[in-house]
């Protein structure tokens, strides 16, 4: 699925500052409130994640987690409160604003463009960049890590398995070139020897510098690599704990690690 | 996952065979009789059918396939719009009559001015351009006031809409330009000898001519550009091009205009092939693009130019080799009849045309 040696492409992005101070968080909610048109689903969630971090958000079936990335991301816009990246509030901008700013989704169910090939689902990932020396790095980028890919490229990405599928929603965010990566249950329908792969990856593409926020319902998994943790119960953060306390949690390891 | 066969799918059967039968029994009788121009059947159900000749067949295919290059490029329009927001735009229609009328506005004043018949491509390049560029603005405006608003509607909510927009544009131009129908200026002399080795009309050249460079035109724009590629995402998965960065509302009204130049060009076609336009022109030949969108797979490109020219042929050789030898009565009036049979057929025999594919069934909305 991947090659050990896979790195990331330098990263020399002008246009983005780095922020020295450790109190800024990358991205951040403050106070959302979330409807979907009665339905009141996120009630006042706050999270703040720093640059580098890895961490995860938990919670059971419609408790609210895929709500809360598609309001980071401004796929839905908060009834009240704020999204913040960097500091700037960024609640009433576009998607496209965001992706700009470096924010980029692997989306619940993948969601490819199954009738396009695999290249053209790739590019698409780009779609907002103009530098093409750098986008052709990181598309060979793409391929260490999944190498795969290179045989299936003119391939209609609907054609291809669970797995193949897996890597490009992953390639394709990541042909963005994202400063923060959220996924939204990324082990979903995957096997168990290729959800263990998955976590894998994702420790590596942390570790090529990109700060990950995954939603999990896999929580042991996601907790043995995450740094921290949030646990969402029907809109509200209930938790909120390095990954070490919550994998000690009493009530969590009831309710959501299958603890018998 | 069969279900039980019911009373509705037996009749269905029995329909497609009938209807697979009838044209077989066309075919197969329009062969006999030109084989044997005195055999019995002929005489018996076709007494007075005229012996068609080569040259006078190849006249009806030539004549038809340009028709249908027209089609084809009006059906672009209404593919290209069920593709990204899953409706059928009745008001395409309108579209095209808008450019062929405005085109016919300009080339008269051209005419008047003595420029048509000394510089006629000059000329032609000039109100192709007025064409096009009305029915670009008629699709945006369209797009932006009637079909926007409505956008999380229901389709049937949209679709309702665009039969409403057909009847605005209609009584627009029936009242800004009246009612009496009104006349292209004659096409430049020399295009109306014949071409060569080829021996077909000049004129059905050109129209042919403007029409492939125009579908040329289209497929580098979507297979080869950014925002072609962009018009693909928005077409399969709006939230998740949005995410891509895509600009979903630009794209959407992207799609209306190029939807609405190539009826723009369309329209001239119409002008340069018939000359007369009114303020129903728009009417059957938007059907029949629509049939072809639909024959070729509705949201399939290719299958939309291809399904024209297929619609075009149909209707001008089926009347003589279907119709015809089953011994039906002025079977060249029935030349629109065509269109809407094979419409029929399609829906009866493959509901997603030659090209479309079937989605499977998570991907149906
Ligand atoms: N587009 C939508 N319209 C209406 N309700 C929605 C929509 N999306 C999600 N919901 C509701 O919001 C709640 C939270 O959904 P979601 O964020 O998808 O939960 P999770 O990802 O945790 O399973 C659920 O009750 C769901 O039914
Ligand atoms: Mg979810």
């Amino acid at each position: 699925m991947r090659s050990p040696t896979a790195k990331r492409p330098e990263q020399s992005s002008p246009e983005q500052p780095e922020q020295s101070s450790p109190e800024q968080p990358l991205l951040e909610m403050r106070s959302v409130n979330t409807h979907y048109g009665a339905v009141h689903v996120l009630r006042n969630v706050d999270l703040a994640i720093y640059k580098g971090e890895l961490v995860c958000l938990l919670g059971g079936n419609a408790s609210g987690k895929s709500t809360t990335l598609k309001t980071l991301l401004g796929m839905v816009k908060p009834t009240s409160g704020d999204v913040l990246i960097d500091g700037e509030v960024v609640t009433s901008t576009s998607i496209r604003y965001r992706v700009l700013k470096g924010l980029t989704m692997v989306p619940e169910n993948r969601r490819l463009f199954k009738r396009l090939t695999v290249k053209k689902n790739l590019a698409l990932g780009a779609f907002l960049r103009s530098d093409n020396a750098a986008i052709v790095n990181d598309l060979e980028w793409v391929f260490e890590l999944f190498p795969r890919l290179k045989q299936r490229l003119n391939q209609k990405a609907g054609t291809l398995s669970g797995g193949e599928q897996q890597m490009v929603a992953i390639g394709r965010a990541l042909m963005s070139k994202p400063r923060i990566l959220l996924m939204d249950e990324p082990s979903m329908g995957l096997s168990p020897a290729l959800v263990k792969q998955n976590f894998d990856l994702i420790q590596q593409i942390h570790a090529s510098g990109i700060t990950v926020f995954m939603v999990e319902q896999n929580a042991n998994l996601a907790l043995s690599i995450a740094d921290r943790g949030w646990v969402l119960q029907t809109g509200q953060v209930v938790l909120d704990d390095t990954a070490g306390n919550l994998l000690a949690h009493p009530e969590l390891r009831a309710s959501y690690l299958g603890d018998t | 996952m069969r279900t039980p066969r019911t009373g509705v799918d037996w009749f269905l059967t029995f329909l497609r065979l009938l209807l697979l039968g009838a044209a077989t029994l066309g075919v197969l009788l329009f062969i006999v009789q030109q084989v044997y121009p005195d055999n019995l059947i002929t005489r018996w159900v076709n007494p007075v059918s005229a012996n068609l000749t080569a040259s006078q067949f190849k006249g009806l295919l030539v004549s038809g396939l340009t028709q249908g290059a027209m089609y084809g490029l009006i059906a672009l329009g209404y593919s290209m719009v069920y593709g990204v927001l899953g409706f059928i735009n009745f008001a395409h229609g309108e579209v095209f009559m808008a450019g062929a009328m405005t085109g016919m506005i300009a080339s008269n004043k051209l005419d008047d001015a003595g420029i048509w018949e000394s510089n006629f491509l000059g000329s032609l390049a000039f109100v192709l351009a007025v064409a096009v560029a009305t029915s670009t603005l008629a699709a945006i405006a369209m797009e932006k006031v009637a079909y926007r608003p409505l956008r999380n509607s229901p389709r049937l909510v949209l679709l309702i809409t665009s039969v409403g927009m057909s009847f605005f544009i209609q009584n627009a131009s029936l009242v800004l330009l009246g009612a009496k129908s009104k006349s292209y200026p004659r096409a430049a002399e020399w295009l109306n000898g014949n071409v060569g080795v080829i021996d077909v009309r000049g004129s059905r050249l050109l129209v042919i001519a403007v029409a492939g460079l125009s579908a040329v035109a289209l497929w580098w724009l979507v297979e080869r550009t950014k925002t072609g590629m962009a018009m693909r995402a928005v077409a399969e998965d709006a939230e998740i091009a949005a995410l891509m960065g895509i600009k979903v509302n630009r794209t959407i009204v992207t799609v209306f205009a190029v939807g609405g130049a190539m009826a723009g060009v369309a329209g001239i076609l119409w002008g340069l092939m018939f000359r007369s336009v009114t303020h129903s022109t728009g009417f059957l030949p938007g059907i029949k693009a629509f049939s072809a969108a639909v024959l070729g797979g509705i949201g399939h490109l290719g299958g939309a130019m291809t399904g024209g020219l297929i619609i075009g042929a149909a209707e001008s050789v089926g009347p003589i080799v279907f119709f015809e030898p089953l011994g039906v009565q002025g079977a060249t009036q029935l030349k629109d009849a065509v269109a809407f049979l094979v419409l029929v057929g399609v829906l009866l025999i493959r509901p997603s045309g030659l090209f479309g594919e079937r989605l499977p069934a998570e991907d149906r909305v």
